[in-house]
């Protein structure tokens, strides 16, 4: 009765067990032995699906389908992962809960003897006391795309500082166009912790403590509602943040997007563009972005793990070919191998060039701790904060209170 | 033959009772047992801990203030929906020959997919850009481009969600009272007349609201406890690929991603959703005792 009430729960309350009648299961190669199922979330860039799809016909060890899942991915993931019929491999950012509720599986073997070679910012979060609990794919990361010709037109230098960045989206800001666009709703969702890292502060200390616990974090958060108070940002576009729309209609002069979006911004602007890092707050300042990557995890649910692990090790350590395809030919990331990114010549002039220094030398990812709660109560903060003008000291009071409750919790579950 | 009987009433109700048993109601106990549990990333938890759920979700401003922002919304809401489905009600049942053709009019759009009604609104009509529709009849005027979701001073997101819901639902709620106007009989408006009652407010006061009791309750009960239900529109007006903004978030919304989200606290969730289904039940109980549900039109 245990076992088939909860099937039916998860059936029809968790919906976890429904999402995977639907999805494409194409792919399946020409392999031997047990069938195992991998979901990659859709990627934007054609090409790509085809490509996964080649890499997991390929290999000989198993029978790999690959799904292709469009619509909110991790929300999928994490609900697939409390049923024996989600995935065996799949990408993604395996988070705090998932790792010590034991749903996904060690993988620190797998980079025995390469690990070194795995970029250590998005190598960093994908490990937990020690181990490895995801594969990481490619380097994912966020800066300021700007309108050179927009820029020179209004008198404005490329922002070096915050309180520059204000005053240049100011001046920026016309009837017609806007000065800045950070996401429709303000910029709460995609700055996330990026404005407390320009800061000179930090989500997370390395010893587990909130890292924005100070008087300089309600300063630079408070300078955000400048910009929405001034006007000048951009709000409702058809488009979010992630897509360069806006600034390639000429809706904004100056967009927050991603590294992916690089090669339309280049098609369609050619020399008329820079990228910046988000400009650093403060005496203790420095640039901040954002970088993350998704990894190859294993589910604990799955039938076949050992098989499963195999073809991880086999796709995203052995096949450096594979790889680095998958990184630079469709879209655009940075390959999370350093000996690969050192090969890739496509990262070495222009605005791609900029965009790997500033990873190299700026770059930050959120900790494996900063939780989803944590999170949610954050980006609540920094949207009264920017939007109605609350005050950034009470406001990041309470959030401070949160975290540290949900440290303490994660905490007490591994000791 | 008796025998026979009990056998095909199991046959055909049997399979729709299983489902409901199976997909309404075992998760629905099994989410009120998961309340009571640490239950992070699994439905089948092992750490017992009390009411400390409860208590988290009671002292989560977050959530509290979600509550508090539907019983206002409810309270808004509420009325104005059915002022607007009785005002249409009434005029459509006058007009004579063409009363379908407006009864279809006004009908169809509850039929259309509340997301798809969400994303119109959004995309194209209340567009923040300067070529929404709005935005390009503000400009006709000379008024500046409206940022309508993004916009919490005014709190102009309101205004795309009322006028979403209105449409999408007073055209369901006008055929109900029109039903019910329908069988109201005619005599009485007649014997009004004979009276000297003025058509009119009076003849409404004092013939039509008391014989639509029956039906107002009805359409009452099914909007207070849809107000509380809200998700399908407020979800796909107002989220992104980060969240959903802290304004307007119906209780659902948050407990959504709460449990199913990232977060994966279903023993959280779930004892927010039990919370949210007494305090919907507190509040239609209490409106039907205050209303005299079960009172037929005739007894008014």
């Amino acid at each position: 009765m245990r076992g088939i009430s909860r099937r039916a729960l998860l059936a029809a309350g968790v919906g976890g067990g429904l999402v995977t009648a639907c999805g494409s299961n194409t792919g399946r190669g020409g392999g031997s032995g047990p069938a195992l199922s991998q979901w990659y979330h859709q990627y934007g860039e054609a090409g790509t699906q085809q490509a996964v799809q080649r890499y997991a016909a390929a290999y000989r060890k198993a029978d790999v389908g690959v799904q292709w899942r469009p619509g909110d991915y991790d929300q999928q993931t994490a609900a697939a992962l409390l049923t024996d019929s989600g995935p065996d491999v799949f990408e993604g950012s395996p988070t705090l809960d998932q790792i010590q509720g034991g749903q996904v599986v060690d993988l620190t073997d797998l980079l025995d003897g390469v690990r070194d070679d795995f970029n250590p910012a998005v190598l960093t979060p994908k490990t937990y006391e020690g181990k490895i609990w995801g594969i990481p794919q490619v380097i994912d990361m966020q800066l300021l795309y700007y309108r050179k010709s927009l820029l020179a037109d209004a008198g404005v230098e490329p922002p070096t500082t915050l309180d520059a960045l204000i005053d240049a989206a100011g001046k920026l800001t016309s009837g017609k166009v806007k000065g800045l666009f950070l996401g429709n709703d303000g910029g709460a969702g995609v700055l996330g912790g990026t404005p407390l890292y320009a800061a000179g502060l930090r989500l997370v200390t390395d010893d587990g403590k909130v890292g924005f616990d100070d008087p300089s974090a309600a300063r630079t958060l408070g300078k955000l509602h400048r910009l929405h108070a001034d006007r000048s940002l951009l709000l409702g576009a058809p488009a979010d943040w992630s897509d360069p729309s806006a600034f390639l209609q000429g809706l904004t002069a100056m967009q927050w997007s991603g590294l992916w979006a690089l090669p339309q911004v280049q098609k369609e602007l050619g020399d008329d563009f820079g990228v910046l890092p988000f400009p650093k707050d403060g005496a203790h300042g420095r640039p901040s972005v954002p970088v993350g990557a998704y990894g190859a995890a294993v589910s604990a649910r799955s039938r076949h793990k050992e098989a499963a692990k195999a073809y991880v090790k086999w796709l995203w350590v052995e096949r450096t070919d594979y790889q680095e395809d998958f990184a630079l030919s469709y879209g655009f990331h940075i390959p999370a191998r350093i000996s690969l990114a050192k090969k890739a010549t496509e990262l070495r002039s222009g605005a791609a060039a900029d965009a790997v220094r500033f990873t190299t030398e700026y770059g930050y990812a959120q900790p494996l701790l900063w939780t989803p709660a944590g999170q949610t109560a954050y980006q609540d903060a920094l949207s009264r904060i920017i939007k109605d003008g609350a005050s950034p000291e009470s406001e990041l009071r309470a959030v401070v209170r949160k975290v540290s409750a949900e440290l303490d919790r994660v905490k007490k579950k591994s000791s | 033959m008796r025998r026979n009987r009990a056998l095909w009433f199991w046959v055909f109700v049997g399979p729709f009772a299983l489902g409901l048993a199976l997909f309404t109601y075992v998760p629905l106990l099994w989410s009120v047992a998961l309340s009571f549990f640490d239950a992070h990333n699994t439905v089948t938890p092992t750490r017992f801990v009390g009411l400390d759920n409860y208590t988290a979700m009671l002292r989560d401003d977050a959530f509290v203030d979600s509550l508090r922002t539907f019983l206002v919304f409810t309270a808004f809401i509420v009325p104005v929906t059915y002022v607007f489905s009785l005002s249409l009600a009434l005029m459509v049942n006058r007009v004579g020959r063409v009363r379908a053709f407006f009864r279809s009019v006004f009908f169809l759009p509850a039929a259309c997919s509340y997301v798809v009604a969400a994303l119109v609104w959004k995309m194209s009509l209340f567009s923040g850009v300067r070529f929404g529709l709005v935005n390009t009849v503000l400009g006709w005027f000379g008024g500046d481009p409206v940022a309508w979701l993004s916009t919490t001073e005014p709190p102009w997101y309101w205004l795309v969600i009322v006028t979403v819901r209105l449409w999408l639902q007073t055209g369901f709620y006008m055929i109900l009272f029109l039903a019910g106007l329908q069988r109201i009989d005619p005599a009485l408006y007649e014997a009004a007349a004979v009276d000297g009652a003025r058509p009119g407010w009076t003849v409404l006061r004092h013939i039509t609201l008391p014989q639509l009791r029956a039906t107002s309750v009805a359409v009452v009960l099914l909007l207070v406890v849809n107000a509380f239900q809200a998700f399908d529109e407020f979800y796909n007006l107002l989220s992104d690929a980060r969240g959903y903004p802290p304004y307007a978030r119906p209780p659902l919304v948050y407990l959504y991603y709460t449990a199913l989200g990232q977060g994966q606290n279903l023993g959280l969730g779930s004892a927010g959703a039990v919370i949210l289904a007494l305090v919907v039940a507190v509040v239609t109980v209490g409106q039907a005792r205050w209303l005299r549900l079960g009172r037929t039109d005739a007894d008014g």
